[in-house]
């Protein structure tokens, strides 16, 4: 006989949250499948906490029902002095202070690997990240956006700011969470040990599109962020095609150098992401959409539908071939 | 009498046939060997939804493009040209060629890929 539709229901809605909540473990974007030191370290601070919480919560729930459920004589033990100086007391001081001293040791021993860190400064911007890459002994200064590429193996020191409210920078796979605060510097140390990309979010909310700010930590062999890295310095070399070609005039005709730079040509402004090498990123729009043609054409025409509030504006008055044109051209800087 | 049957009867058993296949698609939109199921992913992949208000999938809104809710009973894409499945396999590959005027860009989608999004897309009613 079959059972009832409602329990078969039932069963179903556990079966999708038990999936949900494993499903939650893994991922791009999970505290509980870190892929750095301090990740690592934090996972257990958590575990053990967690754990000792719940050792606590039991013994107080035994000793209560105890307290309740026994005969007199074993109610009297628990009223005893000492009793009441042992439990009450000695366990509570001893425990807390023993978890308090491992948390600040797990606190103080984040960094991962010894050696010279990268540095890189990152700003929370609504509603996006400007990431610099200051000069090194290798290469020089330049800028990104939405996308942090970092060398496996290597701590990473980020100096964190923000350009106008309160940000915060959470890559829960690699480490932990710091706010960017206007007019401070925060720092924050984090290591990737496999390469693999790992999705961010802003966790302080910073205005409409605060759920639309995430970015991508992009680790790579050593070798090949260097590459990536001498590459990047670089201005693009004009197209030669005739589409992308017509796009580039058309980018700089159209105005758009206002506000972002694409090295190696006019456009030099400094208000909205520099796209040099956008059509080699990882999303548009601070984390919103894959980037291709299609999606920046879209974007280009309709950004304040997309993501109301945002400073681009719309450009509307372009025509179709236009704006594929200017779309192809991004889409081939790589 | 039995032989007038006849061919009714053939005609209802393909249509039999063919309704196992998907029951919402008539013969004429059937895109051959294509996945719908697989066409939504690259729809996905490739954020159509950033253009295009695709009904079903999450996000999906926008406004660049015509709203696809429908599409398969649409006489015409994008106003120009039948919509055929034939023309729909190009269309989503490279609209551009199809149409100049259009500002839908070619897509780098391979064949199989071209006529599974043309399949998803005839779902869509």
């Amino acid at each position: 006989m079959s059972r009832p539709f409602s329990t078969r229901c039932a069963d179903a809605a556990a079966l999708a949250v038990a999936a949900a909540l494993l499903a939650g473990c893994s991922g791009p974007q999970s505290a509980l499948d870190p892929h750095g030191p301090d990740a690592q370290s934090s996972l257990t601070l958590t575990i053990v906490m967690t754990a000792g919480g719940a050792a606590i919560f039991v013994l107080v729930m035994a000793l209560t029902a105890v307290a309740v459920l026994s005969p007199a004589r074993g109610r009297r033990g628990l009223g005893a002095p000492a009793a009441i100086i042992a439990g009450g007391i000695a366990l509570p001081s001893v425990t807390l202070t023993a978890l308090l001293i491992y948390g600040l040791l797990v606190a103080r021993q984040s960094g991962g690997a010894p050696g010279e860190p990268l540095r890189i400064e990152v700003t929370g911007e609504q509603f996006w990240w400007r990431v610099r890459y200051p000069a090194g002994d290798e290469s020089a200064a330049f800028e990104t956006a939405n996308e942090i590429r970092i060398p496996t193996g290597r701590p990473v020191v980020l100096d964190l700011i923000s350009a106008d409210v309160i940000h915060s920078f959470w890559v829960p796979a690699l480490g932990g969470k710091l706010d960017m605060i206007p007019g401070r510097t925060n720092t924050l140390r984090l290591q990737a040990d496999r390469p693999g990309i790992y999705r961010g979010q802003c966790t302080e909310y910073c205005g409409a599109q605060h759920a639309n700010m995430a970015f991508f930590v992009v680790a790579e062999e050593p070798a090949a962020f260097a590459a990536w890295r001498a590459a990047a310095t670089q201005a693009p070399r004009a197209p030669e095609l005739p589409q992308p070609s017509r796009g580039r005039a058309l980018f700089l005709a159209v105005g758009c150098g206002a506000c972002h730079t694409i090295r190696g040509t006019e456009a030099r402004g400094t208000l909205g992401p520099d796209l040099t090498g956008i059509g080699a990123r990882t999303s548009l729009a601070a984390g919103m959409f894959p980037v291709n043609a299609g999606t920046l054409a879209g974007w280009i025409a309709s950004s304040q539908h997309l993501k109301p509030g945002n400073r681009m504006p719309s450009f509307d008055t372009l025509s179709g071939a236009d704006l594929r044109a200017i779309a192809a051209y991004l889409e081939s800087l790589k | 009498m039995t032989r007038s049957w006849r061919p009714l009867c053939v005609v209802m058993l393909a249509l039999c046939a063919a309704a196992c296949e998907n029951p919402a698609t008539p013969v004429h939109q059937r895109v051959l060997g294509a996945d719908a199921e697989r066409g939504r992913e690259v729809v996905v992949r490739i954020a159509c939804g950033v253009c295009h208000h695709i009904p079903g999938l999450a996000g999906a809104r926008g406004i660049v493009g015509p709203p696809l809710a429908g599409f398969a009973e649409r006489p015409l894409i994008a106003g120009t040209l039948p919509n055929r499945p034939e023309v729909l396999v190009q269309w989503v590959r490279n609209a551009p060629r199809l149409a100049p005027a259009t500002a839908m860009p070619a897509f780098p989608l391979d064949d199989r890929e071209a006529r599974d999004v043309a399949a998803f897309l005839y779902t869509l009613r």
